[in-house]
């Protein structure tokens, strides 16, 4: 046996046993250091013979990788089993609590209102605003609703003087007037907002949301409205199939006006829209009057089209399901935690109305 | 207005089907409120009478009554009206009765600790009236029908429909005209009226005249006097017409003007002709004049209101309610029977003005058919001769001006261009000719004469409306939407609004809607300079005020939630706040506020107190996220005086300072004292959206150029001793200012007072990035930097290096 193999039995030997790490760095000083047995092995290739040297430089290469792979490993093994030993006892009750978090919440009746903007988005509607402070003429008589009309005692209003000029507005049709006032036809908005009626019970709160619609252009029917509300109601409560009937009533600022119900069941004493056998109202519309036309300088020969209003807190009790429209403003934590919607769910067209 | 099938019968032939009714009369927009079973559930209402009454040992307002039901039958009823006394005859109902008003079927129950057996019911709640001021009190003469039914069983089983007539249809405030609706739309066929004419030569002898002055309210007034009758209990087909749609049964005389109202919609009036001095005269009210009204109100009138009166005074407010000086009573033997047209203006200016409702008022208001005069004294008078006997005058009618019929010339074509589908020329002719209508065909067109019962008809869109309405809105198509937009859905400060709402909802605060109004005790709290607006006629007296900032109504709304029993909480709202009381006096703010604590009782973190810092972050973070620029921002501490004037900041967008785009802060400690909210901590902000610039079109217009440098950099810390009442900005402003182009991210990262420092003064310490876009700086290139910023943070602020 060469001296190469018995050096290199004899450290393999060495190595087998358990090791810690500094005996290891001992072995690998003694064989590699600057005069460690390899290393010297190295510096005597020069003095061998020609004829050897080719051989011997081989031999001893390999003995070399041989012996350094196995240092390396049992390094490694060792390195490993003491930070393994350590995260041994970095271990942590992974169950406690992880650092408490807080969710805010979009109130339903905003979240509606976005739903609601959305779904008219795709149908080219843009959204108008208006005071909530009105004057008598925008809130009545431009609406075709002069002083001693009857469909005032309809509306229980809220005035700001004595003379009842100032008012806080009892619908967002004024937004009509005001729209129609300032631009030129054709219009096509939809105005959502606060409105205000001094009546307080278990249904009625003196504050609600309502959203106008308004659509006037060269020939727009009561089809054209019969089709765009029919749209609006199917994805609003996102169901294919919808009952619908628009049946006559009266508004003076439409004619002809109707109301609109939509079929609905009870079940388990929650409210299911769609194909029950009962009917519900959810809106007042007709074809602008043309008396209303004329007030705000649209001639009526030449435009025509529809106006709605849709009690948006209504719908949004509709939709998800909640029985008491004064909670609404109760501001109850429980209730905004319940009926709240998270605020990164932003009604879309092309993600869909709600999760 | 109640009807019935029955007396719809009375107008109308067919063989329809009363469920086949409910759905036409909704589908021709006289839409059924609530459908009742009446007869069948009224049958065990009893007269009965009171023989002892004791007060309840248990509560003041209560008694108990011991009732004859009938046979001397008692039973022990726990009643709380005032009127409830021995010897009142009324209406008893027994356990298991169905109250007609609240549809609450009676137990057997203990009220107080004592058992009532029924209850005795007021004229509310048998939907008789609106009477719910104590029971009912029926005369002497039911003495002999103790125990008997109070409704009379009546043979037909026909059901009490309630609609809801809409203000433009007078006409369908009588059978009739709800009949002529049905017909119309292929609902049976309306019946002609036969009435005969009055044929008598007794001469109406009370002198009726309508004095001709400006703003008469009466146009027409027809009259007939009756004579020699004996006023008594209406026979029972009467008494059971008028009960099937909940009236009550007066007397012969009222109960025939009744009647007379709701078939055709006719109001009559029935003075006692002997209680008239020296003939009627419809004149404008004087000023101060006084009278009592059959309601027994005293009311005090103003100048120029349309009044019936004879020599001695006012005897009533015509087409609005009589006076008790001429009513008629069981006694009356001579009565004049008035029929007339009273201008419905003139009629809602009185009513408005004496805060008076009434059903006369309610027609009248809505307009009545002027022709109806004659046909309607024909009708009452007839029945008043036939119950009452007596002798019937000629009918005398004043009259100071003639009603004419309305024409107006209607084009087919706006059928089709309105309503969006078609129907023929004849189909219209039926309709309109079946709503009463005449017409004369013209080339093209048609020359309608408006029936004189429809005043709200006075333009060709209104008839399009009656040709809809009949044909059925069920053969309107449905034309789809197309999906076109023209125009972005939101403005800019509209997307705005809705980007700041759902920024602020995500860190953390839960989105509220409270009322534009609120308690102007508590606006007061919050109101700063502004001026308080007052509604005139609140809700309630906590309601009273538009609200001049959101943190009335949050502080309130907080308050319950604390109650409520949870103690840390964040709560916002986006919406208007007031500035005066013309359109356009308010801004939309968007106000948060957080009480108590973070952290509270957490494992891992330490507990601590909302505080000014965290709504500054928020409001920063909301800003920064809504795309303005965190560096231009300028904060100092001017705030309104409901802030901690010591812990509350205001922000500008930029250093011009042109308008306030947010305040924050603790909210005013002696607030919290006053309004006694108990937490810990309670601190909110506000901000103003209409003072913010709009943010720039597009995000491409947003995003400037990108632009880094991949030198080193090199982090330098440094800690300055400065006066107290210098702020951490003045330090960061003079650092800031030294190179641009050098200097970036400047961190405080240390506030120290107390030790080592010497008094009215404190440490700050700050981390500054040193870095160039050109070249990697030298130890003398960052020597040369460190002294500029030390230079000019120590002339600009007055601090010193700490060594």
């Amino acid at each position: 046996m060469s001296d190469l193999k018995k050096l290199k039995e004899q450290f393999l030997t060495k190595l087998k046993v358990k090791l810690n790490l500094s005996e290891i760095n001992q072995i690998k000083s003694e064989l590699f250091g600057k005069n460690g047995l390899i290393s010297t092995q190295f510096k005597k290739i020069g003095t061998l013979a020609e004829s050897e040297r080719k051989k011997f430089a081989s031999e001893l290469n390999f003995v070399k990788d041989e012996l350094q792979d196995l240092i390396n490993f049992k390094i490694n093994e060792v390195e490993n089993a003491e930070i393994n030993k350590k995260l041994d006892k970095e271990k942590i009750d992974i169950t406690l609590p992880a650092r408490s978090f807080i969710r805010g919440k979009i109130h339903p009746v905003s979240q509606t209102i976005d739903e609601i903007s959305s779904i008219f988005s795709e149908i080219g509607f843009s959204v108008e605003e208006g005071p909530d402070v009105e004057n008598e003429y925008n809130n009545f008589t431009a609406l075709n609703t002069p002083d001693n009309h009857p469909a005032r005692d309809m509306h229980d209003t809220f005035y700001l003087d004595e003379k009842k000029q100032k008012l806080l507005r009892t619908h967002t049709s004024p937004v009509q007037i005001r729209t129609m006032l300032k631009d030129k036809p054709p219009f096509k908005i939809i105005a959502p907002g606060r409105t205000y009626r001094s009546d307080s019970d278990q249904t009625h709160a003196p504050m609600f949301h309502q959203v106008e619609g308004l659509h006037i252009d060269k020939d727009i029917n009561m089809g054209h409205l019969k089709g765009c509300l029919n749209y609006f109601v199917k994805e609003f409560f996102e169901v294919d199939k919808i009952k619908m009937r628009f049946r006559p009533s009266h508004f003076p600022f439409t004619e002809p006006s109707a109301e609109v119900d939509i079929g609905y069941e009870m079940k388990d004493g929650k409210i299911i829209v769609g194909e029950g056998n009962q009917w519900l109202e959810i809106l007042g519309c007709g074809m602008v009057h043309p008396n209303v036309l004329k007030n705000v300088k649209v001639d009526p020969t030449k435009f025509q089209g529809y106006a709605f209003g849709i009690g948006i807190d209504r719908l949004a009790m509709l939709k998800y399901g909640i029985n008491d429209l004064r909670a609404f403003f109760d501001c109850d934590y429980r209730w905004l935690n319940h009926f709240g919607f998270d605020p990164l769910d932003v009604p879309s067209n092309y993600r869909g109305l709600s999760r | 207005m109640k009807i019935t099938f029955d007396w719809l019968k009375d107008h109308l032939k067919t063989n329809l089907k009363e469920k086949d009714l409910l759905e036409h009369l909704t589908n021709i927009g006289l839409e059924v409120e609530s459908v009742e079973n009446f007869s069948t559930d009224t049958e065990l209402f009893k007269i009965a009478k009171i023989i002892k009454t004791e007060k309840h040992p248990n509560a003041d307002r209560l008694k108990v009554c011991d009732v004859n039901v009938g046979n001397e039958e008692l039973k022990k009823v726990v009643c709380g009206a005032a009127n409830a006394k021995e010897g009142l005859i009324t209406v008893y109902a027994p356990p298991g009765a169905v109250i007609p008003k609240t549809k609450t079927k009676l137990e057997v129950a203990k009220i107080r600790g004592v058992t009532s057996y029924g209850m005795l019911c007021s004229e509310a709640e048998l939907n008789l009236s609106d009477e719910s001021d104590g029971i009912t009190e029926l005369s002497r003469k039911f003495e002999k029908d103790i125990g008997k039914n109070y409704f009379s069983k009546s043979k037909s089983k026909s059901k009490l429909i309630d609609l809801s007539i809409t203000p433009n249809r007078p006409d369908c405030l009588g059978m009739r005209g709800i009949a002529r609706d049905l017909s119309a739309s292929g609902f049976g066929k309306l019946l002609d009226l036969k009435e005969k004419k009055i044929n008598s030569k007794i001469k109406q002898n009370l002198k009726v005249k309508i004095s001709k002055e400006k703003g008469q309210g009466c146009s027409v007034f027809g009259s007939c006097l009756i004579t020699n009758i004996k006023n008594t209990d209406s026979p029972k087909w009467l008494k059971d017409k008028l009960i099937s749609v909940g009236q009550k049964p007066i007397s012969a005389i009222v109960d025939i003007t009744n009647y007379v109202m709701l078939d055709i919609n006719r109001p009559l009036h029935a003075y006692d002709a002997d209680k008239i001095e020296k003939g009627i005269i419809i004149r404008n009210s004087k000023s101060g004049e006084e009278f009592t009204a059959l309601n027994n109100k005293k009311y005090k009138l103003e100048k120029g209101m349309c009044v019936i009166s004879d020599n001695k005074g006012v005897l009533g407010l015509g087409g609005i309610i009589g006076g008790t000086r001429s009513g008629t009573e069981f006694d009356t033997k001579n009565i004049l029977l008035e029929s007339a047209y009273f201008d419905p203006g003139s009629i809602r200016n009185t009513a408005k003005k004496l805060n008076l409702d009434t059903d006369a008022k309610f027609r009248f208001e809505r307009g009545i058919d002027p022709l109806s005069i004659e046909y309607g004294l024909n009708k009452a008078a007839r029945l008043i001769k036939e119950i009452c006997g007596g002798e019937i005058s000629k009918i005398d009618v004043q009259k100071i001006e003639t009603h004419k019929l309305k024409n107006i010339t209607f084009k087919p074509d706006l059928f089709e261009k309105i309503a969006g589908f078609k129907i023929s020329i004849k189909e219209m002719l039926k309709i309109l000719e079946d709503l009463g209508f005449k017409y004369k065909k013209e080339k093209k067109t048609f020359r309608l004469t408006i029936p004189s019962w429809r005043p709200d008809i006075s333009q060709e869109v209104d008839i399009v409306e009656e040709l809809v309405r009949i044909s059925g809105y069920n053969k309107i198509k449905t034309i789809d939407p197309i999906k076109e937009r023209k125009k972005s859905t939101l403005n800019q400060s509209q997307r705005l609004f809705h980007f700041l709402q759902r920024s602020v909802a995500s860190k953390g605060y839960l989105e509220v809607i409270t009322w534009s109004f609120t308690d102007s005790n508590y606006n007061n709290h919050f109101k700063d300079s502004k001026k308080e607006i007052k509604i005139v006629n609140p809700i309630s007296s906590d309601l009273s005020v538009l609200r001049n900032s959101i943190f009335s109504n949050l502080v309130i709304h907080m308050n319950k939630n604390l109650d409520r029993g949870f103690k840390d909480l964040s709560i916002f709202e986006i919406g208007p706040i007031f500035t005066g009381s013309n359109p356009g006096d308010q801004e939309i703010v968007v106000c948060g506020l957080s009480a108590g604590k973070k952290f509270r009782s957490s494992w891992i973190e330490k507990e601590r107190n909302a505080d000014v810092f965290d709504v500054k972050r928020d409001v920063i973070q909301t800003l920064v996220e809504a795309g303005y620029n965190s560096d231009k921002f300028f904060i100092d501490n001017k705030t309104p005086n409901y802030y901690h004037p010591g812990k509350s900041g205001r922000l500008f967008l930029n250093k011009e300072k042109n308008q306030v785009a947010a305040y924050f802060g603790e909210i005013h400690p002696n607030i919290l004292k006053k309004i006694n909210i108990k937490t810990e901590s309670l601190v909110g902000f506000e901000i103003f959206i209409d003072n913010l610039k709009l943010p720039k079109k597009t995000l491409n217009d947003q995003k400037s150029k990108f632009t880094f440098s991949d030198f080193q950099k090199s982090e330098r810390d440094f800690a300055f001793i400065v006066n107290k009442d210098v702020n951490a900005q003045d330090l960061i402003d003079a650092i800031s200012n030294v190179d641009h182009s050098l200097v970036s991210n400047i961190k405080v990262f240390d506030v120290y007072e107390g030790n080592n420092i010497p008094e009215n003064q404190k440490s700050i310490a700050i981390s500054i990035t040193i870095q160039s876009f050109e070249k990697t700086l030298n130890e003398s290139d960052l020597d040369k930097i460190n002294n500029l910023i030390i230079k000019s943070v120590e002339t600009k602020t007055g601090a010193k290096i700490r060594s």
